[in-house]
Parts: C-alpha cells; sequence; structure tokens
C-alpha cells in the first residue's frame, strides 16, 4: 500500500486511479468486438486483432475499445468484426484480412465513413 | 501510451495476498506469456474488489468488466484460454459485477443540482482510489500545503456555508469560535445521527462517498486545530458504519489520517462512535454526552460545544452533509459555490422526498428553488394524480405548508417565517386523501416517544398534547381543546431547554394554523374530511351498485357483512372495526365511505 507523503504523490496516485475508473466506464466509446471462435482464429482472427491493436496503438486512439467474442456463427465469413461508433448501429464486417482491417479503422473508426463492400449481406 | 486490448485488474487486499493473490497474478502473467498474448494484456493491482473473504481472490476483466472470485491456481489456465483466447466469460468463477447504482438514488431530474451526490453510485465507496480519482482529497492537501488554519476560516465564512443539520447556523463562524477557544486538546466530532422519520440523506452520504466526510473533518480539524475527531453516527445504520470504517482503515493505510498527512506536521485521527438510536443524541450536547458513555440528555447552553464540548475541552461539531461541502468549497472554489443557492443559503441541499409523490428518494437542490419545482417538476407531482395537500419539511419538528406556501423558494429565512423548517432535509407530501389532525397526532406520537424526559414542558406536555389529539382523533373532542393545544403549544416551545422539545409544537401549529376548519369538522361535527380516523367513518354498501357477489362477506374479518347471493349486502355497524378490506375487495365500487 502506497503511503502519500506528498502532494505529488496524491497526484501520481490520482492518474493512476483515474486510469483505473475510465476503463470502467463504457459509455461513449466506440466498440470493436472480433469473432475468435476456434473457425475465427483457423481463418486468420489473431493476425486481425493484431493488426488492429497495432493501428489503435498507432493512431493514439483512446475512445476504443477492443473486445473478443466467441463464435458469431457466419460460417464462411470469418474472421468477422463488429464495429459500434457511439449512438451509432453496429455494422458487421465479414472476410477481414489485416489490409481490410486497418482500411475499416482509418475509414470507419477515425472518419466515420462504412465500408460497404466488406459489409455483412443482409 | 501502449495500448492494451484487455486490463486485468488484481485485488492486493491483504485478506486476498494471504489466499494466494500475488502467486495468481504470477500465474496468470505465465500463462499470457505461454499464450503469446502477454503484449496484448495489462496487468494491475487495485486495493480490493469484492469481499476479500469470501470472493478472495479475485480479479476484474475490462473491458468486459468481468469479475471472477474465489481463483485457484487451477483455474488461472481455463481462465485464460476462455477469456482471453476465445472470449467467453468462464461462468465457473464469474460473479455478477456489484451494481454501484442504486435505487434510493435516481438519475438527477434537470432541475436537480448535484453537489453532495455527485459521487453515488458512481465511486466505489470501498475503494479510496476511486475517491481519489474524482479530485478527493485534493482540498486537504491544498488547505495543508497553500493555507493557514485562518485562510481556511475565512473560505468558509465567505461560502456562507451553513450547518445542514437543521438550525443553519454559519460552519465558518463555528469554526472560528473553536478556534479561538482556548484549551486543549480540541475535538471535532461529526453528527450522523439522523434521526428524521423517513430520512436518509447522511446514511446515504456514509455509504456512498464516505471521503468526502472524513475529508471535510480533516480539514475542519486543521483549521479548528484539533488531531482527534469523532463520528457520531447510529447503531441503526450497520452498513454506514461498517463502510465509514472500512474508509477510515484505508485513508490511514494511504497516511491521509494518522500523524504527519501528506508529510506535513499535521496530524489527525478519526473514529467512529455508535449510538443506541435515541432521536435526542442528534441534539449537540445530548451527542456530546452519548460519546462521553453518559446518558444522552441535552444541556444548557452556553458554554457552547465550541468552548466547552466533549470532555470539557473546545469541540467543533457538525452534520454530515456540512462537512461533505468543504472539500468541494476548497477545490472548486468560492466563485463557483458562491453562485449556487440564494442570498443568504449558499450551495445545494439534499432532501429525503417521501410520501405521496410520484417519484420518491433522495434528490439535490439548490437553496431558492420553489417548493413547487421540488414535489412537481422534480418528484413528479403527486401520486395517482391526485390532489396536493400539504407538505411537511424539516422531519418531526417540522411544520406543515398548505398550497398557498407552494410557490416559497426554499431556504432557511424562508420556512422559518412559514412556520416550519430545514431541519436535516426530510420532506413529506401529503395528498387530499391525508387527514391533517392524523399527521399531527403521528408526529407527536413519535416526538413524545422520543422526549428524554429532562425538561418537564416536554415530557409531560408532548404526552398531554397527544392525549389531545388522540380524543380527538377518536371522535371526542372538546371545544376547548384548540385553545389548550394551542397554550400548550406555547409554554412548550418556550420553556424547553433543547430542539426537539422547542420544535416539537411545529406540526400542531403549524396544522392548527392552516387547517382548522379540519380540527374543527373533527370536534364539532364528529366528522373526518379525509376519511381517514376510523371512529369517524362508518362503510355502506349502496343499493345501485351492490350485484350481492359475496366477496365483501367473505372477506370481512368480523362477519359483520350479511346477504344472500345476487341479493344487497348490509353492514352492521355495530360489529364493523372500519377496517376497509370490504372497500378494497369491493369490484363494483358499492362500498362507501361517509
Amino acid at each position: 500500500m502506497p503511503t502519500i507523503n506528498s502532494i505529488e504523490d496524491l497526484k501520481k496516485l490520482r492518474e493512476e486511479a483515474q486510469k483505473i475508473k475510465e476503463m470502467r466506464d463504457q459509455t461513449g466509446k466506440t466498440q470493436i468486438v472480433v469473432g475468435m471462435g476456434t473457425i475465427g482464429i483457423a481463418a486468420g482472427a489473431r493476425e486481425t486483432l493484431k493488426s488492429i491493436l497495432t493501428f489503435i496503438e498507432e493512431n493514439n486512439l483512446p475512445d476504443v475499445i477492443l473486445r473478443q467474442t466467441g463464435n458469431l456463427g457466419l460460417s464462411g465469413m470469418d474472421p468477422v468484426v463488429k464495429v459500434t461508433l457511439p449512438d451509432k448501429e453496429e455494422v458487421v464486417y465479414c472476410n477481414v484480412n489485416t489490409d481490410i482491417a486497418r482500411k475499416i479503422m482509418q475509414e470507419h473508426v477515425v472518419d466515420g465513413n462504412v465500408l460497404d463492400e466488406h459489409k455483412v449481406k443482409e | 501510451m501502449a495500448y492494451y486490448r484487455s486490463t486485468i485488474l488484481v485485488s492486493m487486499d491483504p485478506i486476498c495476498i494471504e489466499k494466494g493473490a500475488l502467486e495468481i497474478k504470477e500465474q496468470i502473467i505465465e500463462e499470457l506469456k505461454l499464450q503469446r498474448i502477454l503484449d496484448e494484456v495489462e496487468i494491475l493491482d487495485i486495493p480490493r474488489i469484492g469481499d476479500p473473504e469470501t470472493e478472495g481472490p479475485d480479479i476484474l476483466v475490462y473491458p468486459e468488466g468481468s469479475h471472477y472470485i474465489a481463483l485457484t491456481p487451477e483455474s488461472v489456465r481455463p481462465l485464460v484460454v476462455e477469456h482471453f483466447i476465445k472470449g467467453r466469460e468462464l461462468q465457473q468463477y464469474s460473479a455478477r459485477m456489484r451494481d454501484l447504482m442504486d435505487e434510493e438514488v435516481r438519475e438527477p431530474k434537470d432541475k436537480e443540482v448535484r453537489v453532495i451526490l455527485e459521487n453515488i453510485g458512481k465511486i466505489d465507496p470501498r475503494n479510496i482510489e476511486d475517491y481519489i480519482a474524482v479530485d478527493g482529497y485534493a482540498a486537504l492537501a491544498k488547505v495543508l500545503t497553500e493555507m493557514t488554519p485562518d485562510d481556511v476560516i475565512q473560505t468558509v465564512i465567505d461560502s456562507k456555508l451553513r450547518g445542514r443539520g437543521g438550525a443553519g447556523f454559519p460552519a465558518g463562524l463555528k469554526w472560528k469560535f473553536a478556534n479561538q477557544a482556548p484549551g486543549s486538546p480540541k475535538y471535532m466530532v461529526c453528527n450522523a445521527d439522523e434521526g428524521d422519520p423517513g430520512a436518509f440523506m447522511n446514511r446515504k452520504v456514509l455509504e456512498g462517498d464516505p471521503h468526502s466526510v472524513i475529508e471535510g473533518m480533516a480539514i475542519g480539524a486543521y483549521a479548528v486545530g484539533s488531531n482527534q475527531g469523532y463520528v457520531y453516527c447510529r447503531a441503526e445504520y450497520p452498513i454506514a458504519v461498517s463502510t465509514l470504517n472500512i474508509a477510515i482503515k484505508q485513508a490511514k493505510e494511504y497516511g491521509l489520517l494518522g500523524k504527519n498527512i501528506m508529510g506535513t506536521d499535521f496530524s489527525f485521527d478519526l473514529e467512529v462512535r455508535m449510538g443506541a438510536g435515541a432521536f435526542v443524541c442528534g441534539e449537540e450536547t445530548a451527542l456530546i454526552a452519548s460519546i462521553e458513555g453518559n446518558r444522552g440528555e441535552p444541556r444548557v447552553r452556553p458554554p457552547f460545544p465550541a468552548t466547552k464540548g466533549l470532555w470539557g475541552k473546545p469541540t467543533n461539531i457538525n452534520n454530515v452533509e456540512t462537512y461533505a461541502n468543504v472539500p468541494r468549497i476548497i477545490h472548486r472554489g468560492l466563485d463557483w459555490y458562491t453562485s449556487l443557492g440564494s442570498e443568504k443559503s449558499k450551495g445545494t441541499k439534499t432532501f429525503a422526498l417521501a410520501g405521496d409523490v410520484a417519484h420518491t428518494g433522495l434528490i439535490e437542490v439548490p437553496f431558492g428553488m420553489t417548493l413547487r419545482e421540488i414535489i412537481y417538476d422534480i418528484g413528479g407531482g403527486i401520486k395517482d394524480g391526485k390532489a396536493f395537500k400539504a407538505v411537511q419539511t424539516g422531519g418531526p419538528m417540522g411544520g406543515c405548508l398548505p398550497t398557498s406556501n407552494l410557490d416559497l423558494a426554499v431556504d432557511y429565512e424562508t420556512l422559518g417565517a412559514a412556520g416550519s423548517i430545514m431541519g436535516s432535509g426530510g420532506m413529506v407530501v401529503m395528498d387530499e386523501n391525508t387527514c391533517m389532525v392524523d399527521i399531527a397526532r403521528f408526529f407527536m406520537e413519535f416526538t413524545q416517544e422520543e422526549s428524554c424526559g429532562k425538561c418537564v414542558p416536554c415530557r409531560v406536555g408532548t404526552r398531554r398534547i397527544l392525549e389531545i389529539l388522540e380524543r380527538i382523533c377518536a371522535g371526542e373532542g372538546m371545544p376547548e381543546d384548540i385553545p389548550m393545544l394551542r397554550s400548550l403549544c406555547d409554554e412548550i416551545k418556550q420553556d424547553s431547554l433543547c430542539g426537539l422539545g422547542q420544535g416539537a409544537p411545529n406540526p400542531v401549529v403549524s396544522t392548527l394554523n392552516h387547517f382548522l376548519d379540519e380540527y374543527e369538522a373533527h370536534i364539532y361535527e364528529k366528522r373526518c374530511p379525509a376519511k381517514v380516523c376510523r371512529n369517524l367513518i362508518s362503510y355502506h354498501i349502496s343499493e345501485e351498485n351492490c350485484t350481492g357477489c359475496t366477496v365483501c362477506a367473505r372477506n370481512c374479518p368480523v362477519n359483520a357483512i350479511t346477504g344472500e347471493r345476487k341479493q344487497l349486502h348490509v353492514i352492521d355497524q355495530d360489529a364493523c372495526i372500519r377496517c376497509g378490506i370490504c372497500f378494497q375487495v369491493c369490484n363494483f365500487d358499492a362500498v362507501e365511505v361517509n
């Protein structure tokens, strides 16, 4: 347990505590979900996830939450990525390889334009 | 800053460590390494998550917010594989996330301004870091490093912060008196003996944001020159007491209470003292007597506690909400604070809205808001579309205000002038079906029971008033009862020592002033206009609506209803106990109350 001996200690602790608190607050953030069932992983979902992670890190996007889920039930379409911008409809992309993932990140998540050509057909 | 897709928070509570939290953490790191995802996952320590006794060692995983409890070495591998590789929650070890929001405090309405309640439901009261994250203890740091005790006192005086316990005495002045009083040691006391029926503002603050009170007390202690404080809390608030004790323990561990706080030469320690729940112990001198271990009875003031308080030493005593205001005033500044509220009463006030209002619960509004806004805009108006009759502010010592007072701007002066009090913030709304004589009787029953018995006017007088009110409600009121009530009220008010006796007649006086017609109806016409007082009402079955379904007869507990199937039923008035069950069960509105 850290003892607070000065204002600097308090400030340091506050920053750490704020970071933890921020994580719990998910409202108003972009959610990206990668389907990581057995098939998803076999189809390359790991690499997709990695490339999304790298993109977020490179572009310093603080308000993005990246999660994974199991099989989304869209067989033959893996890797599948779901993107939900704040207050927007969920968009599901299929066959997302690393290149498409970066494109989705840039054009959809950053610029806000849905990429219709990669969307799952209804 | 590196970006991680997941963050694991590991509870580092001493009990969790004892149960192997450190080993679990090591294992998780090993396993993540094995799965080659260590670079994607961040691992942090936090002081505590769930209850370490039953749930430790436990971890939280974000962003999902999954809470895994009672982890064992064997559980780590399946957990990592399931959660981090396959993205599924491992049900076996997962616990429902503790719900921080609760139904007693709703989402704020548009007109509300939340200052005291702002953190409640948003931070974890059992985790000091949550409070620190919302700038907690920043005010204490500022006070200890940048301000002299006199600066602090002047700031609180300038903020016009007034005691939230009821009397509304300027808090800064109180601090000044205690600061200037000769004698040592000096004590800080927090009055958490909240006893008004239906009021729970202080309990909620202690349960939801205990550190704001601790910080406020520490700031006050610095200003007054005290090194020891006590929180006097009633034993009926076990959760508040345990939360407060956890908060105090954590503050001590972090060096925010105890010796040499934040490396300065200021020391302050805090203890919780439990009271047995006598209402009179909310009076400051009775409270002090109770902490000392004596019988909780008030004494004559002066000397005031500021000069001669706990164990005869200078003592500053404020209410929970008063202390909770202090860190906010210091941290956000005078300009911000004085922009809230009315001319003479600054800041906000919490109220426990209760009674016949659509949305009950805790609210917080700036001083100067009208009763109408509070009841209709925030409380959502009267339940079931009924008409408003009266609102009682300030707990059992407060008065009932009628419709004509609805546009009163709520602050200490206006409520006092209208014959009620601010009190600690109880607000009971009554609809048209409330009998005001019965309400006066109800409150008098409470004060009569809670009178400590030290002063004769209060001890005997409240008993006499109660007897008269009971008589009126029973239909045996006499014309001389009204002047008798008035004179008793005057005498009790004048001759009692403390606020309990002085305030006890308020509900009677205010109902006599505003609802005299109801008293008269009870006494002269033997009629209860609101149809509440049992002895003054009777139930009848209307010939028109009765279908002879026999439901009332079957439900009557004393078999007072007779009648054949499909025939008109009749209530035997001599046997009827006026329980009202027939009225409730009738599906055809055939039972009438007269």
